[in-house]
């Protein structure tokens, strides 16, 4: 069975969870931009939570079928649709032989995540079938899908439909608020850089992707400009280069980097992150390591919870 | 040796503050051991020039039951690096085409293209670590009179294998990409492949010299690559 893309929409990839264990050769582990909406799409329509998906970006793309699919739409709402009829969100439905899913712009939110009963075939690349666009390698050739690009649906098994016992809500309807432990460098800023981090309004940039997000808002400077020796950079770090202005680290970030990490999107807000907009105002809350831990634990059994 | 929360989900493991082969034999002592370890609730290990950053699944394995088993790893593993050490021989080709910088880098060192060549092949490099792009090595151990800044302003398209200095640095261009080096010489080697295993030439803490080649070698090594390819 397969499905191919009448439209790509805006920016479309294949993701699974991610590839892991080979940052010491430079590559980052890319996977979803909002893991949370990522696993309920597989988990949806009755597959592994880690099988390959479409992340769509912004504008969403238009698929046709050639045979019957179960399938889930997850993340960011956009008005999805089969000819005129509008399909479900958060629920799986059937998209008939022949038919073209077209998914529109996201109204709320940046991704939107497209899962397949069996998941699609996709060669799996040192363990993941992720594409890393700074790689040029993983899901379709290594790159964003084009039109006329053919994708392979794999059979599926004696796979369950699952359903959703509350509607989730969407991640981002709270306050765009990521709460962040301090960071790596946090003594290289005084208690006055922090103040303005964990109080002030920060706007994303245009100049946000996959590798990281820069925001717009007060100036967060160190106490001295001395250099750091270039280091390790993990998930969700807030940098700040010279200009002051914070950069998250996202994804497809680089695994190295030369300027101080003042503090650390929590792994429980990382979704959050991935549905941000350009031009979404986000500020920052602070929370302790253990607090930090605590709330990935409580995520964890809530997405067990969620499901009939 | 400090160790600090980096996040959530990370610890840094710092050795000290400055670039040198002694406290970098230490960080990859420590990325080998836990390499060795094979533990899964490990996801990933970022060494930097005199750091290891640690990524973990915070699930799986607390905060400080790492920290102790670093503690345990860190002193004891100092001469594992020394064995490992592998010196790669890295061919490349010092020709005008492939170094269009060469003849200005020459000049401003004040040296001859012959002098240029040998002074950068002479020197037994070491990869300190792996970073900004895949397979992208950070290198030490330049010949101070090859420093040099990098280009005002960065070139939209510089050829994977491309040979390069920037500071104090050298480096291979692992794929077509931007960048803003001042380009030496060209290998016809594959520094990154996604399907081989390993996918990169290079790994943190190996040792590797420049062979210079002339065209003819070079065409030749690269059909060769080409064909395993097909």
């Amino acid at each position: 069975m397969t499905i191919r893309i009448a439209k790509p929409g805006f920016f479309t990839t294949v993701q699974d969870l991610g590839r892991y264990g080979y940052a010491h050769l430079g590559i980052s582990p890319a996977g979803p931009a909002d893991p949370l909406s990522f696993r309920i799409a597989n988990l949806l329509v009755g597959n592994n939570e880690n099988f390959p998906v479409l992340e769509m970006t912004l504008l969403g793309a238009s698929l046709e079928f050639e045979r019957s699919a179960m399938v889930a739409l997850t993340g960011a709402r956009c008005e999805c649709k089969i000819g005129s009829a509008q399909v479900p969100f958060n629920a799986a439905f059937e998209v008939p032989a022949g038919a073209i899913l077209q998914c529109g712009s996201m109204m709320t939110g940046a991704r939107c995540y497209l899962a397949v009963q069996g998941g699609f075939d996709i060669p799996l690349i040192m363990g993941s079938a992720s594409t890393f666009i700074a790689g040029h390698f993983g899901g379709l050739n290594g790159r964003r899908l084009q039109s006329g690009n053919v994708l392979q649906v794999r059979q599926p098994g004696a796979s369950r439909i699952r359903s959703l016992r509350v509607s989730v809500l969407d991640p981002l309807g709270a306050p765009r608020v990521l709460r962040a432990t301090k960071g790596a460098q946090q003594e290289w800023f005084g208690p006055e850089a922090f103040a303005k981090l964990f109080s002030g309004a920060y706007v994303v940039s245009e100049h946000s992707d996959r590798s990281g997000l820069r925001l717009k808002g007060e100036a967060v400077r160190p106490r001295e400009s001395s250099e750091l020796l270039t280091d390790g950079i993990p998930l969700g770090a807030i940098q700040v280069p010279q200009d002051g202005q914070p950069i998250i680290l996202f994804v497809d970030q680089q695994t190295t980097g030369g300027y101080p990490k003042m503090a650390n999107v929590i792994a429980a807000d990382m979704h959050r992150v991935g549905q941000l907009r350009p031009r979404d105002e986000v500020r920052f809350s602070e929370v302790s390591i253990p607090e930090a831990v605590q709330l990935l634990r409580e995520q964890e059994r809530w997405i067990r919870e969620i499901f009939q | 040796m400090r160790i600090i929360p980096a996040s959530d989900s990370s610890l840094l493991v710092v050795f000290g503050n400055e670039i040198s082969p002694a406290l970098h034999k230490r960080v990859i002592a420590l990325f080998h051991a836990l390499q060795a370890w094979h533990d899964p609730r490990i996801r990933n290990l970022h060494p930097g020039y005199a750091s290891l950053l640690i990524d973990f699944d915070p699930l799986q394995l607390t905060y400080d039951e790492l920290n102790s088993v670093v503690q345990q790893m860190a002193p004891a593993s100092d001469s594992m690096a020394d064995e490992r050490a592998n010196v790669i021989t890295i061919p490349v080709c010092y020709d005008i085409e492939f170094g269009p910088d060469l003849a200005d880098v020459a000049q401003q060192a004040g040296l001859s293209l012959e002098e240029v060549v040998r002074l950068h092949s002479s020197p037994t490099y070491l990869v300190y670590f792996l970073g900004f792009t895949p397979g992208f090595a950070y290198l030490g151990g330049l010949p101070d009179i090859l420093h040099m800044p990098r280009l005002t302003s960065p070139r939209p398209l510089v050829a994977g294998g491309s040979v390069g200095i920037a500071g104090s640095q050298t480096g291979i261009y692992p794929f077509d990409s931007p960048g803003g080096w001042r380009l030496i010489g060209r290998t016809p080697l594959r520094m990154f492949d996604p399907e081989a295993t390993p996918p990169t030439l290079l790994g943190p803490g190996d040792r590797i010299k420049f062979s210079p080649i002339d065209r003819a070698t070079f065409q030749d090594i690269s059909s060769r690559a080409e064909a395993r390819l097909r």
